[in-house]
């Protein structure tokens, strides 16, 4: 394939999308003093670029569905990052919310379009059971929240843990939803758009919570519970909220997942999913949300990337190399614990993604 | 109900619960004197069983013939094969972050897990597949009453045993066991008196490691098949026996063993979802009624 055109468009693309739009955010934020401006037309700018080269073909359908799948997993990380990173709780269950969430949109959407395939506004139907996804999951946030008030720590994480098992064993013997063969035939409803605006969203959403009184209370709780609770903050409350919205974003992401890949499969969620998820937050840094996104893109490109070089030589050497990849991803989390463990962005955020005013 | 609780159910449970004591214990001590779930743990059992079915073939090859030392060879080796990995484990992952925030800690231990399970399993003379594990000892059955006991169920409670009647004595009556209790109550005050810390985790870790390696031979010969991932569910659900004993109480690990043995081997042959799921809401319910565990000791928050 020849490069250059394909240089050429993405320049081109870029100067005639994303700079004006980043001046125009700009000029609006330093006018009225706020981020938002600047951090919606920058996404605006990143999504309208992405997408043309997607339908113009510089990116191919391969190279779409890993910014998908990399987009899918900003949304889980930021999600695990407010509560683990932000909130300070350890959840290892991550993924057991993602399954709930895509479960209930998945049975819900396949069961409609099996009994009807013209539903009218199809599509607003699937955004109605990606955020039914999400609800349900956010039930087993507050939930699972409860143990929370209880416990720190370690058994905290294995109290999520246990419950993303308990999840999964439930799903592997549910046989209305396919039991160990995975929930099959579901729509392709998941594009690049919705899981563009659902990524997007969470960390609207979060950055906005993290800035707001209540995120002032979830910051104090990672940092002293005992003395945010001397300060008047419900601590119980605030835990079970953080897990509530964590788990609900979460929901969704799996709801995309679902839609995007056709199935839901048990193992997917099980413990591995959830650690992949753990590493990009601790990869990019615990309670930095640029450092989840940058880690999700970064780490999903690598697993993609791998995998391809992996699978080259094991034809070449006849040797299973494919699981070499996990034991890369172990050593890197290894790794970052030994020699930065504070990940790698640390506690520091994008300026996008502050207030103009703060300064960390 | 008769017909689940048994004799037959009550010897099978008994038989599980010694492995998960073993593997209990291990997790327990470590708990106990670094506060650290060693989430690794689960796989240094795995690799018992690993490294006792590559001892069985070379010993079989160059010696000759299953018999009664030839077991004993092979269970010391996978003790060693345990002891070692754990060694390392504890010298190279854990003991640099022993100062940092506890959670990092936590999350190594999930990657060293991690590493240790993808390297066996991406290892081209191990793979990924289930291996049958031979029979060291030829299998031979009798009946007790109304119950058929093979007597794989009397290697299993005595290996057991005897590893746990010299933990006791060792934890109890030696000087080595009484560092680890002084290490477990005060870490700062136990170096003021001049005992070496790290020696004395590091012995810690050797000897759950060495316990976990035995379980994997006695598993592997009980229930005859070994891969890499084996060790993930025993792991946890050994785990959870600790906590349910009380975190940290060596007695405690043995007696929520037995009680997670018989508990799951009732609920499997009530109904196999229920067997599955048993071992976590064992763990819910205990966390949330009795954190400490049955013979945990209360202690207080410190500020």
């Amino acid at each position: 394939m020849e490069y250059k055109p394909v240089l050429q468009t993405l320049k081109r693309i870029g100067s005639w999308i994303v700079f004006p739009l980043l001046s125009v955010g700009d000029i609006v934020g330093r006018k009225t003093g706020r981020n938002m401006p600047r951090l919606t037309l920058a996404a605006l700018g990143i999504y309208l670029y992405i997408y043309v080269l997607g339908s113009t073909g510089v990116f191919n359908g391969y190279v779409m569905h890993i910014i998908n799948l990399s987009l899918i997993y900003v949304a889980l990380a930021a999600s695990l990052n407010l509560i683990n990173g932000i909130t300070g709780q350890f959840s290892l269950g991550h993924m057991g919310f993602a399954a709930v969430g895509a479960y209930v949109s998945g049975t819900f959407t396949t069961l409609l379009f099996k009994l009807n395939p013209s539903v009218p506004g199809a599509y607003l139907v699937f955004v109605g059971a990606i955020v039914a996804g999400g609800v349900a999951a956010a039930l087993m946030g507050v939930l699972i929240g409860f143990p929370s008030l209880r416990l720190k720590g370690d058994y905290l994480a294995i109290v999520t843990l246990g419950f993303g098992e308990i999840i999964r064993t439930i799903l592997n013997n549910i046989s209305y939803v396919g039991g160990p063969r995975g929930l099959l035939g579901i729509p392709k409803f998941s594009n690049f758009t919705i899981i563009f605006a659902a990524a997007f969203l969470t960390i609207l959403v979060i950055r906005n919570l993290v800035h707001s009184s209540h995120g002032r209370a979830f910051l104090a709780i990672r940092e002293n519970e005992l003395a945010a609770e001397l300060a008047g903050i419900d601590t119980t409350r605030y835990k079970v909220l953080s897990f509530a919205i964590g788990a609900g974003f979460a929901g969704v992401a799996g709801g995309l997942f679902a839609h995007l890949l056709q199935m839901a499969h048990p193992t997917q969620y099980g413990f591995m999913g959830s650690v992949m998820v753990l590493i990009m937050v601790y990869a990019g840094g615990v309670g930095s949300l640029t450092g989840s996104i940058i880690a999700a893109f970064s780490l999903t490109f690598l697993s993609e990337g791998l995998r391809g070089v992996l699978d080259g030589l094991g034809e070449l050497t006849n040797l299973p190399l494919g699981d070499l990849r996990m034991v890369i991803y172990a050593l890197l989390l290894i790794l970052i614990m030994l020699f930065r463990t504070e990940g790698l962005m640390g506690n520091k955020e994008s300026k996008l993604l502050m207030l103009p005013e703060d300064k960390r | 109900m008769g017909s689940i609780i048994n004799a037959q159910q009550i010897i099978n449970g008994l038989q599980l619960g010694s492995i998960y004591a073993l593997i209990a214990l291990g997790y327990t001590m470590v708990y106990g004197i670094v506060r650290l779930i060693n989430f690794a743990h689960g796989d240094f059992y795995m690799i018992g069983a690993y490294a006792a079915y590559g001892a069985f073939f070379l010993f079989n090859a160059v010696l000759g013939g299953a018999g009664g030392p030839m077991a004993v060879a092979t269970l010391l080796f996978a003790m060693l094969a345990g002891l070692s990995i754990a060694a390392l484990t504890n010298r190279f992952a854990y003991r640099p972050l022993r100062y940092k925030p506890k959670l990092s800690s936590l999350i190594t231990a999930i990657g060293v897990s991690m590493f240790i399970e993808y390297v066996f399993s991406a290892t081209p003379f191990i793979g990924a597949s289930f291996r049958a594990f031979p029979a060291i000892i030829p299998q031979s059955l009798f009946k007790i009453g109304s119950a058929t006991v093979s007597n794989y169920v009397v290697i299993d409670l005595a290996v057991a045993g005897t590893l746990m009647i010299g933990l006791t004595v060792l934890v109890k009556w030696t000087k080595l066991g009484k560092a680890m209790r002084a290490v477990s109550q005060d870490k700062d005050a136990a170096r003021l008196m001049g005992i070496d810390i790290e020696k004395v985790i590091s012995a810690t870790f050797m000897i759950g490691g060495a316990f976990a390696g035995a379980a994997g031979l006695l598993a592997g010969m009980t229930y005859p098949r070994i891969f890499p991932y084996m060790g993930i569910l025993p792991g946890l659900k050994a785990f959870i026996a600790a906590v349910l004993g009380g975190i940290g109480n060596i007695p405690g690990a043995m007696l929520g063993a037995y009680i997670m043995g018989l508990a799951e081997t009732f609920a499997s042959a009530y109904n196999s979802l229920l067997g599955e799921g048993i071992a976590f809401a064992i763990l819910i319910l205990v966390l949330l009624v009795r954190p400490r565990g049955l013979l945990g000791e209360k202690t207080a928050d410190k500020i």
